[in-house]
């Protein structure tokens, strides 16, 4: 093999492409990591929250070194309509148990710390500028990068360059994500004083709490609203699917329904008096296993968000730890095959191996109908958050006239609803989880 | 043409909030010449930013300075009236401080 001007070369440093670069880097390889803000994390955003486990096998230390903002003991859930609000708020000693904890984070600092850690290992960086195209031989594998004016070669490129993949499309001829398999979200960060954020939150010292809302944050189109505490700030935001949120019925700007969902009773309180910092865009890979598209080439494998790895599933929303786990078995098959003499994609298929063998393929594969379950249920967008309010009104609110027995008074607000029409899209859906 | 609810925020306010080092010789983000007006309300709908507006004569106007590189219109629009969508020039665009 002709000599390259690096072993390895990760496009973008997110969470994929610096745990990649540090693996291959601390394995003796040389390293150049190309990423186009002018310092990792500057064109990065997140909700968000990343559990834990995968960054734990490559940073057993992390908890001492990483800039985290809160581990995330309160999960809570929200059905909203348009005045109400029924939330479910569950905490346990389990949730902050080493390896299964989860921490909220701010991508500017974070992914900063984990650009500095591949450094350490002896990558190089160049930031600022953005890769243009992926070089490839006459026999059609990648061979480099170009870069403005310049072109750098190495036996491996790592393609990381986030949930907008440009490069995979161009280059690689994966095909452009469909606007039904992913979805738009917008943030606001809010300053609030960590004595404030505990006490609206109920939360112990330090530790913080996440919330999902579905319903009319995005008044009824498929999606939801998130929230989540930090340090000294707290995200709000939310997520639409960008077909149904561009669909000519539905009348509501994402940015307005950001507004809406802010001023909605249950949320306002929650942000009074706080300062808003940041707003922020990103994409969200939300079709599941069938939008990952082909990971492994001649001289070059995909990871992160780029291979659409990412999981909402209403309850739970995960894509850093995907990333992570994807970035570190990309670098090790990297190294693997540069050590063999072989980086065709018959030489990297280890990657696809090793992801099969993980949770990220195996957790995309278990749920890889809920995406469409999800898309396709209208009323747990629209009709249950007001079946809420009718439910726990006639459950709470007393005006002084004799009551009916509890039964009576919930029977005719199931019952308008059918029962086999609700019970049936229960079961879709828990069939689907 | 389909409707757009009243909009009562002002996302330029917020943006006004972020970082950018704009790009003032080269547009990242550029539309077909008269993009057809159902396939621009779509963008109005999803785009984060409120990049794409139409005022009260219906007359459509677009700003790519304040573009949070998300590339939603480019999956929204990328095959109709978005015709270019590229990563702004080195050192441009947005910077994130928290993210």
């Amino acid at each position: 093999m002709s000599e390259t001007d690096f072993d390895v070369i990760v496009v973008g440093s997110g969470c994929a492409g610096a745990v990649a670069a540090y693996t291959a880097a601390s394995a003796g390889k040389s390293v150049l990591v190309v990423e186009r803000g002018n310092f990792a994390g500057a064109k990065n955003m997140t909700g968000g929250r990343i559990y834990s486990h995968a960054l734990k096998e490559v940073f057993p230390d992390f908890e001492q070194e990483a800039p985290l903002e809160r581990r995330i003991t309160h999960e809570r859930i929200a059905l909203m309509d348009p005045a109400s609000q029924m939330a479910i708020d569950f905490t346990s000693p389990e949730l902050a148990c080493e390896g299964k904890d989860s921490y909220s984070v701010l991508r500017a600092p974070f992914d900063q710390w984990l650009a500095s850690k591949a450094e350490d290992a002896g990558a190089e960086y160049i930031c600022g500028i953005a890769v243009e195209e992926l070089i490839k031989d006459d026999a059609g594998r990648v061979v480099g990068v170009r870069a403005g004016e310049d072109e750098i070669t190495a036996q491996v490129v790592v393609l990381a360059e986030g949930v907008n993949p440009i490069l995979s499309e161009k280059c690689l001829g994966n095909p452009r994500p469909k606007a039904s398999e992913m979805a738009v979200g917008i943030k606001q960060v809010f300053e609030l004083p960590a004595g404030q954020i505990e006490d609206r939150f109920l939360c112990a010292e330090g530790e913080g709490a996440a919330m999902l809302f579905v319903g009319d944050c995005t008044h009824g189109n498929v999606g939801g609203g998130f929230l989540y505490t930090n340090k000294e700030s707290v995200s709000l935001g939310l997520v639409a699917t960008i077909s149904t949120a561009a669909d000519a019925s539905n009348p509501h700007p994402v940015y307005q329904m950001l507004e809406d969902f802010k001023n909605h009773p249950a949320v306002a309180p929650i942000i009074r008096g706080a300062k808003l910092v940041e707003h922020s865009g990103h994409m969200v890979p939300e079709g599941g296993y069938d939008m990952v598209p082909k990971y492994v080439f001649d001289g070059c494998v995909v990871a992160g968000e780029t291979a659409g790895l990412c999981m909402n599933m209403g309850y739970q929303v995960r894509g850093m730890d995907f990333a992570v786990a994807s970035g570190q078995m990309a670098g090790q098959a990297a190294v693997e095959a540069i050590d063999r003499g072989d980086v065709s994609e018959a030489g990297l298929s280890s990657y696809k191996a090793k992801m099969e063998e993980s949770f990220v393929i195996q957790d995309l594969k278990t749920f890889s109908k809920w995406p469409r379950v999800m898309e396709g249920w209208d009323s747990m967008f629209t009709d249950y958050p007001v079946m809420a309010r009718e439910i726990f009104n006639a459950m709470f609110s007393v005006d002084g006239a004799p009551q009916k027995p509890l039964m009576k008074r919930m029977m005719p607000i199931v019952k308008k609803r059918g029962l086999l029409k609700l019970a049936r899209e229960m079961r879709g859906a828990v069939k689907s989880l | 043409m389909s409707k757009i609810a009243e909009i009562t925020v002002n996302v330029d306010e917020y943006l006004a909030l972020d970082k950018y080092e704009v790009d003032e010789e080269s547009a990242h983000v550029e539309l077909v010449d008269d993009p057809d007006d159902e396939e621009f309300l779509k963008l109005v709908r999803v785009c984060p930013a409120a990049l794409y507006k139409v005022d009260a004569d219906g007359k459509k106007s677009f700003d790519y300075a304040g573009c949070l590189e998300c590339g939603t219109c480019r999956i929204a629009c990328g095959s109709t009236i978005v015709r270019k969508w590229e990563n702004p020039q080195p050192t441009m665009g947005v910077e994130y401080r928290f993210g």
